[in-house]
C-alpha cells in the first residue's frame, strides 16, 4: 500500500521571535531540505509559532546517550566556583 | 554470554526503570525500556496517531457543505489540525523503533485500530458541533492527563495537542450554541446529533476499568495517570453542564447530580454496541478504511513527483 521507501526524517527548528535562540519543536518526512522546510512549516508554524525554521537531517545529529550521563557529566561536578554564590562576601559589601 | 547473567542484568535493569518511574522522571527513546512498556507503548500512539487521521474524514464529508464560508474556513483549519496531531504522534511513535510508513501500511491493510468514534456517520450539520465539542471535548480530557505520562516524546507531543483541541472544543460548541438559539428545526437537528453522539463519546474512554485488560501495567508506569472511569466522569461532570447551558439535553434518564459524591451519576453504557464496533461492525468501518485506502492512492502522485524531484536535484 504506503510500500515505498520512507522519506528521510529532518529535526525541526523554530526560532519564535526575532532575535531568540532556535529551539528543537519535532521533526518531520521530507524527500529533500525544501519540502522539509515546506512540511516544517505547515506541521510546527500553523499559529505563527516561527519567525524562521531550520531543518537538519535527522541522521546528521550526534547525542550523548542517557547510559554514559554519570560519567559524561562529571568534569562539571566538582566545580561549583564557576558559580558566583560559592564565593563569600565579607561583611558591610552591598555590592559587587 | 552466559544465559544467567543476561537474565540478572534484565532484572537490575527493570528494577532501576521502575524506580525512575516511581520517581517521576521521563523516560526518553535511548532509555533502556522493558519491551512490554515498548510494544504497549507503540500499540497506544499508533492507535492514537490513526485515529487523528481516520478522524479527519467524518468531518471532511462536511466541508463542501459547511453553511457559510467562514464556517469551511474553520473547519478545513480544525481538520488541518487534526493531521498535524497525527504527524506529532506517529513522530514520538517512531522513537520507538517503527517507521511511520511500516504503521501506515498496518492503518491501511486493516490491521491497526483506531478510535471507535470514528466508525459512526455524520448525517448532518450538527453533527460537526458535536463532534468538535464532544468527541474532541473528550479527547481533551484523556490527552490532559496523557501530557504528563512518562514517555517523553508522547508527553510533548500532547503538550502541543492540547493547546490546539481546546479550538476545536469551543468551535464545536459554538455551532451548538448557534443552532440551539436558531429555529425549532435546527435546534432539533442540534438535539438529534447531541442523542447520537453522546454515548459514543462516553465509550472513548474505553471499556470499564473491571475490564480493562493493559490498564494495571500502563497505571504501574505512569503511562496512564487516571483510569477510564474516572476520566469518564471527569467528561460527563464537565459536559453536563455545558449542554444545559444552550438548552439540550442529555439523552440519559438516568442522569443525576448527586450532592454527595458532587458528580453526576448516569446509565449503563452499552458496551456491546461498542465491542461490535470494535470488531468491525460498526455503521462505518469498512467506509472508513475505503476512504483512507483511496486517499492515500490518489495521493499518490505528489509522493512520487517529490521523490523524483528530489533524486533529480541530488544528482545535479
Amino acid at each position: 500500500m504506503s510500500n515505498q521507501h520512507q522519506w528521510p526524517a529532518w529535526e525541526v527548528f523554530t526560532q519564535k521571535t526575532d532575535g531568540e535562540a532556535h529551539e528543537h519543536a519535532g521533526n518531520v518526512h521530507a524527500p529533500d531540505a525544501e519540502m522539509a522546510l515546506l512540511n516544517a512549516r505547515d506541521v510546527y508554524g500553523r499559529r505563527q509559532e516561527a519567525v524562521n525554521i531550520w531543518v537538519v537531517p535527522s541522521s546528521a545529529i550526534t547525542a550523548s546517550t542517557p547510559d554514559d550521563v554519570g560519567p559524561f557529566f562529571d568534569p562539571a561536578n566538582d566545580k561549583m566556583y564557576r558559580w558566583p554564590n560559592y564565593f563569600k562576601t565579607p561583611d558591610g559589601i552591598k555590592q559587587i | 554470554m552466559n544465559q544467567q547473567i543476561i537474565q540478572e542484568d534484565d532484572i537490575r535493569r527493570e528494577e532501576e526503570f521502575n524506580a525512575r518511574i516511581a520517581a517521576g522522571k521521563t523516560i526518553e527513546p535511548k532509555d533502556w525500556m522493558p519491551e512490554r512498556y515498548r510494544r504497549q507503548l507503540l500499540r497506544m500512539m499508533s492507535q492514537h496517531a490513526h485515529s487523528e487521521v481516520v478522524g479527519m474524514l467524518p468531518e471532511g464529508n462536511w466541508l463542501t457543505r459547511a453553511p457559510s464560508l467562514m464556517r469551511k474556513a474553520v473547519l478545513l483549519a480544525k481538520i488541518q489540525d487534526e493531521a498535524g496531531h497525527g504527524l506529532y504522534i506517529y513522530s514520538g511513535a517512531e522513537t520507538l523503533g517503527t517507521d511511520r510508513s511500516e504503521m501506515i501500511d498496518q492503518l491501511l491493510s486493516g490491521k491497526a485500530k483506531y478510535s471507535s468514534i470514528f466508525n459512526y456517520p455524520t448525517l448532518n450539520w450538527a453533527d460537526m458541533g458535536a463532534i468538535g465539542w464532544l468527541v474532541d471535548g473528550a479527547a481533551i480530557v484523556n490527552q490532559t492527563v496523557l501530557a504528563k505520562c512518562s514517555y517523553g516524546p508522547y508527553a510533548r507531543a500532547m503538550v502541543r495537542i492540547c493547546k490546539e483541541e481546546n479550538f476545536h472544543n469551543k468551535q464545536g460548541y459554538q455551532i451548538m450554541a448557534v443552532l440551539m438559539r436558531g429555529t425549532k428545526a435546527q435546534q432539533e437537528m442540534a438535539q438529534d446529533a447531541m442523542n447520537r453522539w453522546w454515548w459514543p463519546s462516553l465509550m472513548m474512554f474505553g471499556p470499564p476499568d473491571k475490564d480493562s485488560p493493559n490498564s494495571g501495567d500502563l497505571m504501574r508506569w505512569k503511562v496512564k495517570l487516571q483510569s477510564n472511569d474516572d476520566l469518564r466522569q471527569r467528561f460527563i461532570d464537565r459536559t453536563v453542564p455545558q449542554a444545559e447551558a444552550i438548552g439540550l439535553r442529555i439523552p440519559d434518564d438516568k442522569l443525576k447530580w448527586n450532592p454527595q459524591t458532587r458528580h453526576y451519576e448516569f446509565g449503563e453504557i452499552n458496551w456491546e454496541e461498542f465491542n461490535n464496533v470494535i470488531r468491525g461492525n460498526g455503521p462505518c468501518n469498512k467506509l472508513r478504511l475505503k476512504q483512507r485506502r483511496d486517499a492515500h492512492a490518489e495521493g499518490n502522485w505528489v509522493r512520487e513527483a517529490a521523490a523524483a524531484y528530489a533524486a533529480k536535484h541530488a544528482r545535479a
